[in-house]
């Protein structure tokens, strides 16, 4: 019996920290999304009058500006989020399966592929601020004056081109990302497993589709969520790259409920629209579970 | 067994992410560590181009302050991007400074958040204040009837400043007086890869300070006498279409001027010879840094229009200045207080604005050689004569935000090629509308 508690008790301290860094903030969160809390009551948050649903109502006013433009932001990001993952597993895959066998230099190169992930979200994203304008930047001197493909230098930090410079960075950053959680996955296949198939003579094509990713299955399904979560939420990326008015075109949701909360100071309403993207969130990542492991149970 | 724990670890790494989502951005300002009785903490504004140097600027008057007072001053920069953000997280969480510098048109904002202590008659007093201050810049302190929460240390104007030796090359003998001859001088400018005028177009305060000034000299008025927003009459749609019309149909602004938003691009463009004309206030320090000398370029009043419309006010430029706040928070008040009066003394007054090449915001500071110059003359006497102040309504800094982002967008637009016309500006106007009263 005392044995039993053993567990739990070390667990208490995880526990504590976990409610104070995540959940008292996200419960605080949830009670200043009934509140109008303006720069009125910043100073003294209880003194707030109770909103009831008024900021939900307003933010899923899709009549509205705000509502508008809040689902507008919600397309941009679903499209943006699906475009990131899908292409930074297919990246993080592909160099991670490339990488399987030895030779030499390998572990230079995957070191140097890890380098984006290791380096601050900041850094990262105000180099590719640097490179993306329009006419001191990298990426216009590369494309307008040495290969002469467009006549005239196209922006990337505004307009439609800045969904491209969004997506271009947030899936440099995290392609590592996926790399090297598939790397790492692809360590624990058991090499009989090729051999076998070698002896079997199946081609190189065959052994990924028949082993790697099928062996790769539960690695895959934490990676494609945590990608999906991480981006879905990214904040410093678009941040850093556009300022705190992002072009509509690269509205991600995150910068939209900072816009509220921060640029016009209504952080009731910011926090509706945060309490609404976790319910979204929350629902997502359900669904995804429940399908993903009722899949997994028929086939085993 | 086998099967669960990866479950397991997905649930786990899926509720601390979900758990995230809902408490992240807004990093809190804090660095009030006030421990020690006489250290303040004084966040400044960025007013020397960049931070290395205003802390070279400053950091000699601090230590003058430290010598007199035995008060020491612990001194952060903050860039102009932050400093709003910074401000709103310490009076939310009560962690700030003990002093801030304030952009002067967010005094009455800030002002209903109570976050500031009101100088009243007696702390005037302490300060040695009363009397001295510009009436121009003093009301731009708070709403009018409420004791102000900060006092101005560094006073500005919108000017134009044009480039000689350009004007000379392209044979123009006067800087231009109305909007027409502006266009028209600017048409003349731009050729090669020298564009008529600079602006920076992405960036929130100085979009919105010109959206005010144009749509004054149309007539307009962004907020009605009871304080109820009124963005999109034809007045203003009017002012903001001819700026932006600099860049969409003038075609005397760079396209890639609308990325501009760090607040010194459009400088830098017209100190190096990129651009002829710039509509900036009090830019002499920014521009030395970038090597233009005085003699390089001229200063004259911003334009008006050649025929003014009805109603139209005799403005060209805002108020623009800089305030000094005590937070009410602070546990220093004394010495807060006493750091003040040094900040508006006639030394300190007159040193400062002669490295920031602003106007000293006290009447005795003007003695000084360095602000009997043509420039200064000219600001001087735009500020006294021409200038008003932003809206004193609480929601100014909305206000600033929304118009900034809208005249932003519009700039895109015209940097794509899209036309901008009176529909669009009107569209745009409409919707910041909505988001300022849905911040109400």
């Amino acid at each position: 019996m005392r044995r039993a508690g053993l567990p739990y008790l070390l667990l208490l301290p995880a526990v504590l920290f976990e409610l104070l860094v995540h959940v008292v903030p996200m419960l605080t969160g949830i009670y200043m999304s009934f509140k109008h809390l303006t720069e009125f009551f910043i100073r003294n948050w209880s003194a707030a009058p109770a909103a009831g649903l008024d900021n939900y109502r307003f933010a899923l006013d899709f009549n509205g500006a705000i509502g508008r433009q809040l689902l507008q932001s919600f397309w941009t990001t679903c499209a943006f989020t699906v475009l990131t993952v899908c292409l930074s597993w297919l990246l993080g895959t592909g160099a991670a399966v490339l990488m399987q066998d030895p030779f030499r230099g390998r572990g230079l190169l995957r070191t140097y592929f890890l380098v984006p992930y290791a380096l601050p979200a900041y850094t990262a994203a105000i180099t590719w601020e640097f490179m993306f304008q329009r006419d001191t930047g990298l990426v216009n001197t590369l494309l307008v004056h040495d290969l002469h493909l467009f006549k005239t230098a196209p922006f990337w930090l505004i307009g439609g081109n800045s969904f491209w410079a969004l997506l271009i960075t947030a899936v440099w950053r995290t392609w590592p990302f996926a790399f090297l959680v598939v790397t790492a996955g692809l360590q624990n296949i058991p090499g009989d497993l090729y051999e076998a198939a070698a002896l079997d003579g199946a081609g190189t094509w065959q052994r990924i589709r028949s082993i790697t990713l099928p062996q790769l299955r539960s690695v895959n399904q934490v990676l494609v969520l945590v990608l999906f979560l991480w981006n879905f939420n990214d904040f410093n990326t678009p941040y850093t790259l556009f300022g705190n008015v992002p072009p509509p075109q690269a509205n991600l949701i995150s910068v939209q409920i900072y816009d509220t909360s921060f640029q016009n100071w209504n952080f009731g309403s910011g926090s509706a629209m945060s309490v609404l993207l976790l319910l979204f969130l929350l629902v997502v990542t359900a669904v995804y579970l429940l399908l993903t492991n009722r899949r997994r149970k028929t086939d085993a | 067994m086998r099967s669960s724990r990866p479950a397991l670890l997905t649930l786990a790494v899926a509720t601390a992410l979900l758990a995230s989502a809902c408490s992240s951005s807004g990093g809190s300002g804090s660095g009030g560590g006030s421990v020690a009785g006489t250290t303040l903490t004084y966040w400044a504004s960025d007013q020397g181009g960049s931070i290395a140097q205003d802390v070279k600027v400053l950091t000699p008057e601090l230590n003058a302050f430290t010598k007199q007072t035995g008060i020491k001053v612990k001194l952060e920069v903050i860039g102009w991007n932050d400093l709003l953000n910074r401000i709103l997280a310490a009076a939310s969480s009560g962690q700030g400074p003990d002093l801030v510098n304030i952009g002067n048109t967010w005094s009455a904002s800030l002002q209903a958040t109570g976050a500031f202590l009101p100088i009243n008659d007696d702390v005037m007093k302490q300060i040695n204040g009363t009397g001295r201050f510009l009436p121009g810049a003093l009301a731009a302190t708070g709403a009018p009837g409420q004791p102000p929460v900060g006092v101005p240390i560094y006073s500005m104007a919108y000017g134009l400043y044009y480039n000689k030796a350009m004007f000379q090359a392209a044979g123009i003998t006067q800087p231009p007086t109305t909007w027409d001859e502006f266009v028209a001088d600017g048409k003349k400018l731009t050729k090669g890869g020298q564009w008529g005028v600079s602006v920076e177009a992405a960036q929130t305060p100085e979009n919105a300070h010109h959206a005010f000034t144009f749509a004054k000299q149309q007539g307009g008025s962004f907020y009605d006498s009871s304080g109820k927003p009124t963005f999109d009459t034809p007045q203003n749609v009017a002012g903001i279409k001819q700026y932006v019309d600099f860049m969409a149909a003038d075609k005397i602004a760079n396209p890639s001027d609308a990325e501009y938003s760090n607040g010194t691009e459009a400088v830098k463009d017209f100190a190096t010879g990129k651009a002829a004309m710039l509509l900036w206030q009090s830019a002499d320090a920014t521009l030395a840094q970038y090597g233009m000398q005085p003699s390089q370029y001229g200063v004259a009043p911003v334009p008006f229009n050649a025929a003014a419309p009805s109603g139209a006010n005799h403005v060209d430029s805002i108020v623009a200045g800089i305030n000094l706040s005590i937070f009410a928070n602070t546990k220093h008040k004394d010495a807060a207080i006493q750091f003040m009066k040094f900040m508006t003394s006639q030394q300190a007054q007159t040193d400062l604005n002669k490295e920031y090449s602003s106007l000293p915001s006290v009447s005795d500071a003007y003695g000084d050689p360095a602000f009997q110059t043509t420039t200064v003359k000219t600001l001087q006497s735009v500020l006294a004569n021409s200038a008003a102040p932003m809206p004193a309504v609480a929601t100014e800094s909305q206000f600033e935000t929304v118009i900034g982002a809208a005249v932003q967008n519009l700039f895109a637009d015209a940097a794509a090629g899209k036309p901008v016309t009176d529909q669009s500006v009107a569209a745009q106007l409409d919707q910041a509308q909505q988001k300022l009263q849905a911040g109400g």
